[in-house]
């Protein structure tokens, strides 16, 4: 009989599937909505996932463009001397697409006999290939090689009082000014950049003669990548080989990473607020499945009862979540696409740049599998409750016999967390913050439920007994049984939590982004300032009522011994490892008492001043420490113009060289360099292009050795990009915080069928309609409160954390959480609450129970 | 004749705390296969629990339970819903119809269940005989208390079973309703052929039966054949 049984079961199992479907439709279409507002939850989380998601790429696309940009190639292969076979086969197999030599020289205006020292860029081919060469006129950019002539750069011409048509001496010749030079990809680098541009078409550079043997000059090779090409891998395969031949790979890739650590930061703000916009999603699937699948279980029973499985009646209202979950991912995707193609109509006005929108095929796949996965994982927990519901429940009208599975509520849990982890992972690429940010959740949402569990038992033991009938009532409903405290402050809380901790980052990177962008950074650097001059170029710049950012001594010195051994020796040994360029570079070092902002100590003490026989202690940054291979307590004897300086490495920096300031590989403490020869460097800030001329003229006629570099070309770029970036956090934010509020707005509206049994039983039994609205006002204040407060306080120690760990910045709480959020999430939950029984206020019970049900 | 139920010995206790509470002890009686049989008894006598096990929708503490050849302790879960949806049929005081469901869904859901194809043309004849065919598409909250008892009843015979348990059928209903569904019973179970086992406090219902147990504090107080059935 037993075996009969089971072959019957199998017989019916296999049978059904098309009969689960049918009853999954038949059960949603009459719920569809409460089914609404779940999927609400689904398609918000997803449409923020998926546009974050594209839009970032689409971001990194954009900037990566820039970067591209800034150096007018995919990579340049650079060297300071002719290649040699070796390079000059690997610069062949590349495919070369332009090339250049660029030099400094002194320059001639024959018009008005002036001078200047200029960067002279010889250039063939169609450089550049990515980016503009800006010039006045236009037409000049692309007639300069077929005409033979100049391009100079604008502000020089200013200076000198040049207009196209006018000359200029490089050398041998003399070449006609065709335009002004506005900006031009390469020439924007502190580091190369010394001197004022000025581009020629290298066919002349022979009858120049200005490349004699032994001058300082820079051979550049430019490339252009195919779509396929992996520039990282391209440049660790080839960058040694070059090395070693004194050659050098740079990949725009390596351009746009030293752009600095707010691109990092961007990039992970956005990863966030995609993560927290999910995680939103899942809050809202959560509660509102909770709510539903209770609601539900009596059916589950009734079926059970006329003999369906405990695994049909699962896979009934398995299905059905997710199914909502399958059509809320397409929605949502399809939202989060749509807002790409929206952008550049909303952004008109707003974004410096047009958007080039692209669409990718992940970030939509990904979208639908995480609708359907969210929804199957976090309506798990109450669908369990499906499986283990007894059919005598039709008899007896309780569930208080439904089994806990234990185990299965913890391998759900797990399911749950595992899901968070490989999200986040995807995320940031980073399984260490994906297990932060896992563990974070779990600790949040313990202290949550803990709080409310708390919550629950202290207004329980302390019942204000002697208090009126409605605020009894209204304390009764927060932990009497079907409460939805916990549900509730949980769906709240996490809400809140998200809401504000995203605020707060968001302050965070915005903070950074506007002090940078003040005048308090220099874009005037003026260079080789001998000592001698040094008051009276101080004093030419606060005459023109301008403000000295720095005044920085500078020496200049090469490496003479590293450890025990001598650079010649170690330029003659073939075994050594050592990169090339720390054996031929000119250092120009200064001495200090203080880090700056750009500096962070990684590794020993950093020496403030040097007392007279003590042993010189300098700080290197961590790049030569790594190329040179140089540790703590290292000896280091330098050539300080003929004098052999013996050192000792006292600290390791790291340097962020993305800054927009003078920077230095080595820095020597106060009380040794004094009285070497040296010159400075003063930096000050001026507000446009004329007052920047203005200053140089006056300069360069006091003092011509003088070299003035002006950064606010640089400056343009930069804040372009910090423009976009500020607008694309403000927006992702905003979006993410709806996103969170719309969830609250399900979640309480789902409770509305919690409560609107009792509150038609009142009615019925005589309440007013004023008692019944306090006792649901009072119930909603209560949970609103708490929910948000735990959230806001919650979110403060998780910002702090983020800012520490994750974006390296401080953390400064804004009030607007406390006095906005607090309160407007409270008074949110008050109007929904209110709202949901407005139908117990506004018609007779019974029409109120029959349309509910 | 044959027996479709036979309880032996069956007993129920719930344990609270430290306190073990005993609801059900010492009942064994018999069914036979066809014969109508109620179950009467003062509130918190026991009834619905010895309903709960009979029907294998609750575990005995002790006893055995034969219900339809299939001794109910060898089965597990999903067998006893298999046993229930191919031979047994429930009638509930509150109707228990699924709420999203409309009046044809739910008397087809039982044939559905078997894979029956013919599900939705033998649901509409079981709607016609209880004269609801042309509300068929109505959703329960749309029909009287009355109504719902009526879809209930054509959905517990829509599986043809073999025995039909009814929990308080009238409990919910007027008087003069209650006795229309009460015919419209006896009515498809005569037709049917089915067992039929009614839980009530009414005693002029009981009356109608072949046989009736009377239960107080969870006891057998008698066993009897009734003198007068009702055609």
């Amino acid at each position: 009989m037993k075996k009969q049984w089971r072959l019957m079961s199998n017989l019916s199992s296999r049978a059904s599937l098309q009969w689960l479907f049918k009853m999954a439709w038949r059960d949603g279409k009459a719920s569809i909505s409460r089914l609404m507002l779940f999927m609400a939850s689904i398609i918000l989380g997803i449409a923020a996932v998926v546009s974050i998601q594209l839009f970032s790429e689409n971001l990194k696309q954009n900037i990566k463009n820039q970067s591209k940009a800034l150096m007018g190639a995919d990579f340049i292969i650079d060297s300071r001397q002719l290649p040699s076979k070796k390079v000059q086969a690997i610069i062949d197999s590349l495919n070369v697409a332009a090339s250049e030599v660029n030099f400094v020289s002194m320059a001639a205006f024959p018009k008005n006999d002036g001078t200047k020292l200029v960067k002279v860029r010889a250039i063939e081919g169609d450089f550049p290939f990515y980016g503009t060469l800006d010039t006045e006129p236009i037409i000049a950019s692309s007639q300069y090689q077929k005409s033979g002539g100049a391009l100079v750069d604008a502000t020089l011409m200013l200076q000198f009082n040049l207009i196209p048509g006018d000359s200029i001496k490089l050398g041998k010749l003399t070449f006609p000014i065709i335009g002004a030079l506005k900006s031009v990809p390469g020439s924007t680098a502190v580091s190369s950049t010394v001197a004022p541009p000025v581009l020629i078409p290298f066919r002349f550079i022979d009858d120049t003669e200005l490349l004699q043997l032994g001058s300082r000059k820079e051979y550049q090779y430019f490339f252009v990548a195919t779509p396929k090409t992996d520039l990282e891998l391209l440049e660790k395969k080839i960058d040694p080989i070059l090395d070693y031949e004194n050659a050098d790979l740079d990949t725009h890739t390596s351009t746009s990473e030293r752009l600095g650590r707010r691109y990092d930061n961007v990039s992970k703000f956005l990863n966030l607020a995609a993560f927290i916009a999910l995680l939103l999603g899942c809050v809202g699937i959560a509660s509102s499945v909770h709510i539903y699948i209770k609601e539900k279980l009596k059916n589950v029973a009734v079926l059970k009862c006329i003999g369906a499985t405990r695994k049909q009646t699962f896979l009934i209202y398995l299905i059905q979540i997710a199914g909502i979950g399958l059509i809320g991912g397409i929605i949502g995707s399809s939202i989060g696409v749509g807002l790409q193609y929206a952008f550049p109509y909303f952004l008109k006005g707003f974004l410096p740049f047009d958007v080039q929108i692209s669409i990718t095929a992940q970030p939509l796949i990904m979208g639908i599998l995480l609708g359907v996965l969210m929804s199957v994982l976090f309506a798990l927990l109450p669908l369990l409750g499906t499986w283990y519901v007894s059919p005598l429940e039709v008899l007896r009208g309780t569930d208080e016999n439904l089994v806990k599975p234990r185990k299965a509520r913890l391998f759900t849990l797990a399911a749950i967390l595992l899901f968070i982890f490989l999200f986040s992972f995807w995320l940031l690429k980073d399984a260490l913050f994906g297990l932060v940010f896992t563990v974070g959740i779990l600790i949040t949402f313990s202290i949550m439920a803990g709080m409310a569990s708390l919550f629950m038992k202290v207004i329980k033991k302390y019942f204000p007994s002697n208090w009126g009938f409605t605020e009894r009532q209204s304390l009764l409903n927060l932990f009497r049984p079907n409460n939805q405290t916990m549900v509730l402050i949980l769906a709240i809380g996490l809400g809140t939590f998200f809401i504000s901790t995203l605020y707060f980052t968001k302050d965070i990177l915005l903070a950074k982004t506007s002090v940078e962008n003040n005048s308090e950074n220099a874009n005037i650097i003026l260079m080789d300032v001998q000592a001698e001059q040094n008051e009276a170029v101080v004093n030419t710049v606060i005459s023109k009522g301008l403000k000295v950012i720095n005044n920085i001594p500078i020496v200049t010195m090469r490496m003479y011994q590293i450890k025990d051994k001598l650079v010649n020796d170690i330029r003659k040994d073939s075994t050594s490892t050592m990169n090339q360029w720390i054996l031929n570079h000119e250092f120009r070092v200064t001495y200090r008492d203080s880090l700056l902002v750009s500096e962070e100590l990684l590794e020993g003490v950093w020496i403030k001043k040097r007392e007279p026989g003590e042993s010189i202690l300098v700080s290197i940054s961590d790049n030569i420490a790594r190329d040179a291979d140089l540790e703590i307590g290292d000896q280091l004897i330098f050539n300080v113009q003929g004098v052999l300086m013996e050192t000792s490495i006292g600290s390791i920096r790291k340097v962020d060289w993305g800054r927009m300031q003078v920077n230095f590989s080595v820095v020597f403490p106060i009380g040794v360099l004094e009285n070497a020869p040296q010159f400075n460097v003063v930096t000050t800030n001026v507000q446009n292009e004329v007052n920047s001329a203005d200053l140089q003229r006056d300069l360069v006629k006091k003092f011509p050795n003088i070299s003035v570099l002006d950064l606010r070309q640089m400056y343009t770029i930069i804040e372009d990009i910090l423009d976009k970036i500020s607008w694309i956090i403000n927006f992702m934010a905003f979006f993410s915080i709806l996103t969170g509020i719309i969830v609250l707005i399900g979640s309480v509206k789902n409770s509305k069928y919690q409560r609107i049994k009792e509150s038609v039983l009142l009615r019925t039994l005589g309440a007013k309609s004023k008692q019944i609205i306090r006792i649901t006002a009072l119930e909603y204040v209560y949970l609103g409160i708490l929910g948000s407060l735990l959230g806001i306080l919650l979110s403060l120690i998780s910002s702090q954390l983020l800012a520490t760990l994750l974006f390296k910045e401080p953390f400064i709480p804004s009030v607007v959480p406390f006095l906005v959020f607090l309160p407007g999430i409270t008074i949110l939950v008050l109007i929904i609450g209110l709202s949901n029984i407005r139908s117990v206020l506004k018609s007779p019970p019974l029409e109120v129970l029959r349309k509910e049900s | 004749m044959t027996k479709i139920l036979n309880i032996h010995e069956l007993e129920k206790t719930y344990t609270s705390g430290s306190k073990k509470l005993t609801v059900l002890s010492n009942i064994s009686f018999e069914v036979e296969k066809g014969s109508t049989f109620s179950i009467v008894g003062p509130s918190g006598s026991g009834k619905t629990t010895l309903l709960g096990l009979c029907a294998g929708l609750d575990h005995p503490s002790n006893g055995t339970i034969e219900l339809c050849g299939s001794k109910l302790e060898d089965l597990n879960e999903d067998e006893r819903a298999q046993l229930r949806n191919k031979k047994v049929g429930f009638i509930f005081q509150n109707f228990q119809l699924l709420p999203t469901l409309t009046a044809l869904e739910n008397v087809i859901v039982p044939l559905e269940l078997q894979g029956n194809k013919n599900a939705a043309k033998m649901g509409m004849e079981l709607l016609q005989k209880v004269g609801l065919a042309d509300r068929f598409h109505h959703y329960p909250s749309q029909l009287s208390g009355g109504e719902q008892q009526r879809v209930a009843l054509a959905r517990a015979f829509s599986n043809k079973p073999s025995i039909l348990f009814a929990d308080e059928p009238t409990g919910n209903l007027d008087e003069e309703t209650g006795e229309k569904v009460i015919q419209l019973l006896f009515q498809l179970n005569k037709e049917a052929g089915t067992t039929l086992v009614i839980i009530t406090h009414d005693l002029d219902l009981a009356n109608r039966t072949q046989q009736i147990l009377r239960l107080k504090g969870g006891k057998i107080m008698s066993n009897e054949k009734t003198m007068e059935i009702n055609e």
